[in-house]
């Protein structure tokens, strides 16, 4: 049985003059221990994803129709105690800032104690053990004394090492981690991204990572979801994606990276821009940028194929293959 | 590099240091220490004897961390900031220590493209009136009719509709704001562009177009570039050569396919190992120990001594000289020097 099972999940934001979709019927599973990616650029809905599985919306966003099922019960019918005793504890959140997750007038002590006492039945020593436990976990050094210091006093990358040990307090089965180097230099990324893959992997925790990234996701995860528009475009195991993308969007994003171009050579760009979510063009929403669209592409819109283990929703997939066939039988 | 004397200099920076002092008031710096009232001013190194120079046609650039002074050299040599200490020359002129009219002919052939395009147009401005404004500026002799066709011309170059001329900012995305702050650049037919980070705010489909439309500028327009950024893969596909700063100094400059293929300080090792891959080949990032130290009070050896696991007692007393390597890349590292660390070795 998978961890968590996402069945047609719509998001809508109700605005003044209209509502609008920004989640559009996605549907994916998580296994336990399982690393997924969800890839995409601004406003392709992946951070709405993350909320949506937290059951966070708060107006003008909500959930309009389908279901999370999470360890057998739909996250979607929850009361507010029930979210209270899931969120944080088994499933559990990093965001893009840590200085916007973490409380600036509490000690980091003080938010990690809290958590635990919330959540476990335990003395505030109790606590305070567990939490110096959970430092020493993610490397800070000298745990017992950032117990007493305030986020203000620590480095951006030591932030985000207490944010992932406060995730990992309650000893969550998923952690969804929104953007969670993006903010931070590649030396320290490379290091928050090795410490979550083996916090991950020797706890056999779920993870949905949520990037622009390909790279940390190439680097990350298991399996990947491209999303675009609010839709599930492609979706696998990472390799196959990163090696070999069959949506024309997945193709282009990875085209467009400078290090698939030789150097001082144009890049392979995508024209135009994403769709804003009140203006969505009718068919497939990718097709007014894609150079392979036809009249079907622009009237309706594709439903996901299988090829093999990956899973494609475009009209032209096919022709694309053959095409790619051909090329290489004339190569 | 290797080419050097061929080329003409065009930019020459010799020595640059900017000290930013942190106590602005008398009262802030007066501090009682000892049982008697003392005066002392703490300020952030930001940039330390920095020395580049930036040939005809080249793309520079400047690569680090955040906090490691790049945006900084780059408001330097705009002239948005006075240096501390240090000189500055363009095409043989020495022009840090410029009055404003005198920096004036300047402003026209060096221009700016900064980070953010939602914070460097001006929101109440139409696009037309903010293109408009550098062309009349700096040719008062134009005439309207002058004025607007050298608009449409640069709007035509930098792929944004010419009809779109009386929307303002908002009206546009992220790209087409960068494409319309790239046009402001050239409405005065620059030379030289200093461009900080301009890429880094947007998405990676929209960052291959304006990446593309920067090289297309430079190749028709015969641009030169002092281009800062943190991305390496860009810096890859974009610089001619490539300044790695860490703490404010320079660490290693190189051509780029030289830097890729062969890095030679320990700390450029290590932040090219770390950029994420898409293909799974690569072998594991260096780690390095501890965290960027505070500009506030530089070590008084190599800056990078407190990370690098081959510093020694030499390397936390004296800092290390920028030394030409045969290759023509130029490396400051003690290590190198005295041949403790093996240059040629894959990796460390």
């Amino acid at each position: 049985m998978s961890l968590l099972s996402v069945r047609d999940l719509t998001v809508k934001f109700a605005m003044r003059e209209n509502t609008v979709t920004a989640l559009n019927g996605i549907s994916f599973d998580v296994a336990k221990g399982e690393r997924l990616g969800i890839v995409g650029e601004s406003g392709a809905g992946k951070s709405i994803t993350g909320f949506a599985l937290m059951n966070l919306l708060s107006r003008p966003g909500f959930i309009d129709s389908g279901q999370i099922m999470f360890e057998g019960e739909d996250v979607v019918g929850m009361n507010d105690k029930q979210l209270r005793g899931m969120r944080g504890n088994r499933m559990a959140m990093i965001f893009q800032d840590p200085m916007v997750t973490l409380n600036p007038v509490l000690t980091i002590g003080q938010q990690m104690i809290e958590t635990l006492m919330a959540h476990r039945k335990l003395s505030r020593e109790e606590a305070r053990q567990i939490a110096i436990v959970k430092l020493r976990e993610v490397y800070i050094p000298s745990p017992e004394d950032r117990l007493d210091q305030y986020p203000h006093e620590l480095s951006g990358g030591m932030r985000q090492r207490i944010i992932i040990a406060i995730a990992l307090l309650l000893d969550p089965q998923l952690i969804i981690a929104d953007e969670p180097t993006t903010a931070l230099d590649v030396t320290i990324q490379a290091d928050i991204m090795e410490l979550l893959l083996e916090l991950c992997q020797s706890n056999q925790v779920g993870l949905i990572l949520i990037t622009h990234d390909l790279g940390v996701v190439s680097q990350m995860t298991e399996r990947t979801l491209v999303m675009y528009a609010g839709r599930i475009i492609e979706s696998g195991r990472t390799r196959e994606i990163i090696n070999d993308p069959q949506h024309p969007y997945t193709q282009g994003l990875i085209n467009a990276l400078p290090q698939q171009t030789l150097p001082g050579q144009r890049l392979k760009q995508i024209p135009g821009n994403m769709p804003s979510l009140t203006n969505i063009p009718p068919g497939c929403p990718f097709n007014p940028r894609c150079e392979y669209a036809t009249d079907l592409c622009r009237s309706r819109i594709p439903e996901i194929s299988h090829f093999g283990e990956v899973e494609v929703a475009c009209h032209e997939v096919q022709r694309l293959q053959s095409n790619d066939a051909r090329q290489e039988a004339k190569a | 590099m290797k080419d050097m004397a061929t080329q003409t200099l065009l930019l020459e920076i010799k020595g640059l240091e900017k000290r930013f002092d942190l106590d602005k008031g008398f009262l802030e710096t007066v501090k009682f220490k000892d049982g008697r009232l003392t005066r002392e001013t703490r300020s952030v190194h930001a940039v330390n004897n920095v020395n580049l120079d930036v040939a005809k046609g080249e793309a520079l650039c400047v690569v680090g961390e955040s906090g490691c002074g790049k945006s900084t050299v780059a408001r330097l040599v705009a002239g948005l900031l006075a240096p501390s200490a240090g000189e500055i020359h363009y095409e043989g002129q020495r022009i840090d220590d410029l009055s404003r009219n005198e920096m004036l002919p300047l402003r026209k052939k060096i221009q700016m493209i900064f980070q953010n395009p939602y914070a460097s147009l001006n929101p109440r401005m139409t696009i037309l009136q903010a293109l408009e404004e550098p062309v009349r500026h700096h040719n008062p002799k134009f005439s309207a009719a002058e004025v607007r066709d050298k608009v449409t011309e640069v709007m035509m170059s930098v792929g944004v509709d010419p009809t779109w001329i009386k929307r303002y900012p908002h009206e546009f995305s992220g790209g087409q704001r960068q494409r319309i702050a790239i046009a402001r650049a050239l409405t005065v037919d620059p030379e030289f562009i200093i461009a900080d980070e301009p890429i880094s705010a947007l998405d990676v489909s929209i960052q291959a177009q304006v990446l593309n439309l920067m090289l297309e500028a430079k190749e028709s327009r015969g641009l030169t570039y002092l281009f800062i950024t943190h991305d390496l893969s860009v810096v890859e596909h974009f610089g001619t050569r490539v300044a790695v700063l860490y703490l404010g100094t320079v660490c290693e400059v190189a051509d780029t396919a030289t830097l890729f293929s062969n890095p030679k300080h320990p700390y450029t090792k290590a932040l090219l190992s770390a950029v994420p891959q898409l293909k799974d080949d690569r072998p594991n990032h260096i780690r390095l120990k501890g965290e960027i130290p505070t500009p506030i009070n530089l070590p008084q050896g190599c800056p990078f001594e407190s990370r690098c696991i081959f510093a020694n007692g030499r390397c936390k007393s004296e800092k290390p000289r920028a030394i030409h390597q045969p290759d023509g890349s130029i490396v400051a590292c003690h290590a190198l020097e005295e041949g403790r660390l093996d240059a040629d070795a894959p990796g460390l």
